[in-house]
């Protein structure tokens, strides 16, 4: 193990989102892509082509008036850390260049554009549809080059992207933090750009390993288990992969939370 | 017997003519060894001097900047200039409103003070300092993390810059746009100094060293 990090806690962030509360306005894939430099295309409805890390999807419960019923679902990077967190990430794991790799220190999995060569097994191995390939050069309107966060480094044609959970704002945070002589950041002072974006409260973001966190308070993770919620309204997208994501969902609805898990049609028994 | 001294005249002759092919031969791999021997001097003397000559512009700093009267005139050492902001990052080389502080005026003869007063003081234009340790886009760096936290000295890194009357001729890589001071001076890699070179793998190297591993892409890619 590392010596700097012998004084320092290992972390695992993660994301709480409550699904009641998200009205699906897409704050957060606006703010998404303004902090980390994601370039948009002329035809941005075109989707084997345009980039979202974070992305909002829209569900229906599929009956008509008066039962109908729908539920915005956003969707980063999962930032799975695969059985017992032992790194084994879908993407990972089928990465012939180490281009990504999971942090054990914080739990997130990186991307390194330099590194990546474009072969695209990441994402088709990713079971979230979290991961994007860049088929052009990102091309910026007049001046807007200027105004780029110099913080994220922009990507080039032929390689992956993903979101990062605003890794970039975490060594902000650890700059500042050593500035004032501590080794530890507090919760609120590493935030992603789409928790603070969201209007309606609906994303919580912290430490899943520090009791005082509240995405900790929220879900209860269960270590015993993977990592799987003790709160029964919490859940997370196709939790039987065992892929053990790092993004928590909240609902009260049943329906949304059987959405989360491709179950078959009149499955009586959930597996987990 | 007939038969056998002719074999042994012939067996002569064919010997006589293997000692002429053997002397022939002699002379012309002589001559390709000499050959080879020529041209691996050449090809070497073009790999290792005259491609780095080529492979590098030479640039001059706009100004000639001497860091021994500078540190002496300081009471901060390196941080004086060279310092932190509030919120841990790093300022780097000074900005132009930061040197007028003190060179508002000339305070001295030299001519090198005196263009600098006289061309970008009066006329309130940043000097455009060529930066030796710029790393590539995709690096993060934190100064304050090596600095303040593990108490690392500049020079660990920088060498002894400090100590510096003249500034180095900056070397522009033509390939990769990058400085010398990356790859290091030794075009073959090797280094004796920790400050020689400043590449992923000395990074990767005093990490494995300090902290026992190495650690994840994140820790200094972004």
């Amino acid at each position: 193990m590392n010596k700097e990090h012998k004084d320092t806690k290992t972390k695992k962030f993660g994301m709480v989102i409550d699904l009641d509360l998200c009205t699906g306005c897409g704050a957060c894939m606006v703010a998404c892509m303004a902090e980390n430099n994601v370039p948009f295309k002329e035809d941005e409805s075109n989707k084997l082509d345009s980039i979202t890390w974070m992305r909002v999807y829209k569900l229906t419960n599929g009956k008509s008036f008066p039962d109908t019923d729908i539920c915005y679902i956003p969707r980063p990077c999962q930032h799975c850390g695969g059985i017992g967190d032992h790194g084994h990430s879908p993407c990972v794991s089928v990465c012939p260049a180490t281009a990504t790799d999971y942090d054990h220190e914080t739990g997130i999995v990186s991307q390194i554009y330099t590194r990546c060569f474009g072969c695209r097994y990441c994402m088709a191995a990713c079971p979230y549809h979290a991961r994007y390939f860049n088929w052009w050069d990102p091309v910026w309107p007049g001046d807007m080059k200027e105004s780029l966060s110099p913080n994220v480094s922009p990507r080039m044609r032929g390689v992956v992207e993903k979101c990062s959970f605003c890794f970039h704002r975490y060594q902000q945070a650890k700059d500042r933090a050593y500035a004032n002589g501590r080794r530890e950041i507090e919760e609120n002072e590493y935030q992603t750009a789409c928790t603070q974006a969201c209007p309606a409260g609906a994303i919580t973001f912290g430490d899943l390993n520090n009791p005082e966190h509240q995405v900790h308070k929220l879900v209860n993770p269960d270590p015993k288990h993977c990592g799987r919620p003790k709160n029964p309204k919490a859940f997370r997208l196709l939790e039987r992969l065992q892929t053990n994501p790092k993004v928590y969902y909240i609902s009260s609805r049943e329906w949304v939370r059987r959405a989360g898990d491709n179950y078959i049609k009149n499955e009586s028994k959930q597996i987990a | 017997m007939s038969t056998k001294e002719n074999a042994k005249d012939e067996n002569t002759e064919n010997g006589s003519a293997d000692q002429d092919n053997k002397g022939r031969g002699d002379s012309s791999s002589g001559f390709i060894i000499l050959f080879f021997i020529v041209g691996l001097v050449a090809s070497l003397v073009v790999g290792w001097i005259v491609f780095p000559k080529l492979l590098y512009s030479r640039k001059k700093q706009p100004i000639d900047f001497n860091h021994v009267i500078h540190v002496e005139a300081v009471d901060e050492g390196c941080e004086s200039c060279h310092f932190f902001r509030e919120d841990g990052t790093f300022s780097g080389i000074p900005k132009l409103e930061q040197c007028t502080d003190c060179h508002e005026e000339a305070q001295g003869e030299d001519p090198n003070e005196i263009k600098f007063v006289e061309e970008y003081v009066a006329k309130e234009k940043e000097v455009p300092w060529l930066i030796y340790s710029r790393q590539p886009d995709c690096v993060f760096f934190s100064h304050v993390a090596h600095v303040k936290m593990a108490k690392m000295d500049c020079a660990t890194c920088h060498g002894p810059v400090g100590e510096s009357e003249h500034s180095k001729v900056y070397e522009k890589n033509r390939v990769t746009g990058y400085s010398r001071d990356i790859w290091g001076k030794n075009i073959s890699g090797f280094k004796k100094n920790t400050y020689d070179r400043m590449k992923m793998d000395d990074c990767a190297q005093c990490h494995e060293k300090e902290t026992g591993d190495k650690g994840s892409c994140f820790q200094c890619h972004k």
